[in-house]
């Protein structure tokens, strides 16, 4: 177990960061889960709820990103401290794009109310959905538990996600041929398939993110990506 | 060439490390260096490199045999009567503590700056000149001004006393005394320079200065600095070693030692987990 620092103010910080981190992580996750649920729904109160609480995540961001400077300037960090404090940022980054890409769905899933749309295509991007829901909360326990191999099974992961996404945008594309009257839906659904799609890459970096800090290494190998 | 070339030369001409292979080896080598004051050891089979034209900074806590192994390197040691030194430290291949070295000779080739600056109480001129008159190393006066020119303006400290090189050395500030002792040492064209925590009585601005001349009389030095401060050591040096209670825990090139170090023992020390 290694040793805590000799001046305590300074693991406090770090516990600040680390929480900060965390409760951004869950606002993140918990968007998500109110967008899939807003459109598997057609529930218009969860769709707003989520667009109106995208500022916090956005206020996370600045506060981390004032936390990493402050500790930065104040504590001249070095070697893992150094490696975790830097990361934050980008982790930080990377759930504040998360939290994005969950308010764009929402607001989406609003539009598909007054059209014609295959249920098919809903429940094929509900299905997306739950797959990068379930790349997120992994990757976010991982990092709470300092799980590496956790994370790396996640990384590993996001080349099914891709399978899957191309897979119905395929599939969408059918539709649309079969029926001009569902162009409008499943142009909407293939915009969300794409933002959920970029939720799993995030998600995907957060690991790397992990890694790094946890190594000291980078993550150079291709990641592996679905066959298109 | 200079006459200062001829008569400050290594101690052998044809020494095992002359030639192209030269280039590549350490400029120094400590070699199961072991070091003990009376029955206490001090150090325990240290093994290092000293790469040339590069700093190398030796970090750790106090007592951990850092300011020992620097005293080795030019056998300052030899001046403390229980002090033993087993194994070998090699200067361009050759051991310094071979009974045929020449002690002298030895501390003209590697000279040593100290953690409180220590002019000579004479005048900013004569602490230049004394190394040089010595060894004898300027035929006329003319020449010796030239060799006090040159230390100090490669010591930065020039402009700022070229009109009262006749006033005491004492009477400078602190950062100026220090680099009047640099210039002092660089005056007898040593090949080394060990610097023992030579900015810890020194300003940041002073210390910033001195950093800046480290950086610059690496091109012409080997140079060794033991540094309390890990931020200096991570300004300063290329590479670093770790010492922790007489022994050599890790040595790598400095940004990997302060980013990924590979021992636990060498992060717990920089990151200050000291428990």
């Amino acid at each position: 177990m290694p040793a805590e620092h000799m001046v305590k103010r300074f693991d406090e910080e770090l516990q600040k960061l680390d929480a900060s981190i965390s409760e951004m992580g869950g606002l993140a996750e918990s968007q998500l889960s109110m967008a899939l649920a807003a459109l598997r729904e057609r529930d218009s109160v969860t769709a707003e709820k989520v667009m109106k609480a995208d500022h916090r995540v956005d206020e996370f961001d600045r506060t981390v990103q004032a936390q990493v400077i402050r500790m930065l300037a104040l504590r001249q960090p070095m070697a893992d401290d150094l490696r975790l404090i830097v990361t934050s940022i980008k982790i930080a980054s990377a759930l504040e794009r998360v939290a994005d890409y969950a308010k764009n769905v929402a607001k989406r899933s609003l539009q598909l109310h007054t059209l014609t749309t295959p249920s098919t295509a809903l429940s094929g991007v509900d299905r997306l959905g739950r797959l990068v829901q379930a790349l997120l909360k992994d990757v976010l326990d991982s990092l709470a538990t300092k799980d590496a191999d956790r994370a790396r099974a996640v990384w590993t992961r996001d080349a099914d996600i891709d399978d899957v996404y191309h897979g119905l945008v395929r599939e969408l594309l059918t539709y649309m041929m079969e029926d001009a009257r569902t162009i409008s839906a499943c142009t909407q659904l293939m915009f969300m398939a794409k933002n959920i799609e970029r939720i799993g890459d995030h998600a995907t970096n957060i690991a790397e993110l992990l890694l790094f800090r946890w190594t000291g290494e980078e993550v150079v190998e291709e990641r592996p990506r679905g066959t298109s | 060439m200079s006459p200062l070339d001829d008569r400050v030369k290594p101690l052998r001409q044809d020494g095992p490390m002359s030639g192209p292979a030269a280039a590549a080896a350490p400029k120094i080598e400590g070699k199961k260096v072991n070091v003990f004051y009376g029955a206490k050891q001090a150090l325990f089979d240290v093994n290092i490199p000293i790469k040339t034209n590069n700093v190398t900074a030796l970090i750790g806590p106090s007592g951990c045999g850092k300011s020992t192994f620097l005293r080795c390197i030019n056998r300052m040691n030899d001046v403390i009567p229980s002090c033993r030194v087993d194994g070998a430290i090699t200067l361009d291949g050759q051991n310094i503590y071979d009974r045929s070295v020449d002690v002298v000779q030895l501390r003209a080739r590697i000279g040593m700056v100290f953690q409180k600056p220590n002019p000579f109480p004479k005048t900013i001129y004569e602490n230049v000149a004394y190394g040089p008159r010595i060894h004898g190393l300027a035929r006329n006066k003319a020449e010796m001004d030239e060799i006090v020119t040159n230390s100090l303006q490669r010591a930065g400290l020039w402009k700022e006393v070229q009109d009262r090189l006749d006033q005491s050395g004492t009477g400078l500030s602190g950062g100026q005394q220090q680099r009047l002792c640099i210039a002092r040492a660089i005056a007898v064209s040593p090949e080394v320079i060990l610097m023992d925590e030579p900015c810890s009585a020194l300003d940041p601005i002073a210390t910033a200065t001195i950093e800046e001349l480290i950086d610059e009389l690496k091109q012409n030095f080997t140079i060794v600095i033991v540094t309390h401060s890990m931020q200096q050591a991570a300004r300063v040096s290329q590479w670093t070693a770790f010492f922790h209670l007489g022994k050599m825990l890790e040595y790598g090139d400095t940004p990997q030692i302060f980013t990924k170090p590979k021992e636990e023992r060498t992060q717990a020390y920089i990151t200050g987990r000291f428990g």
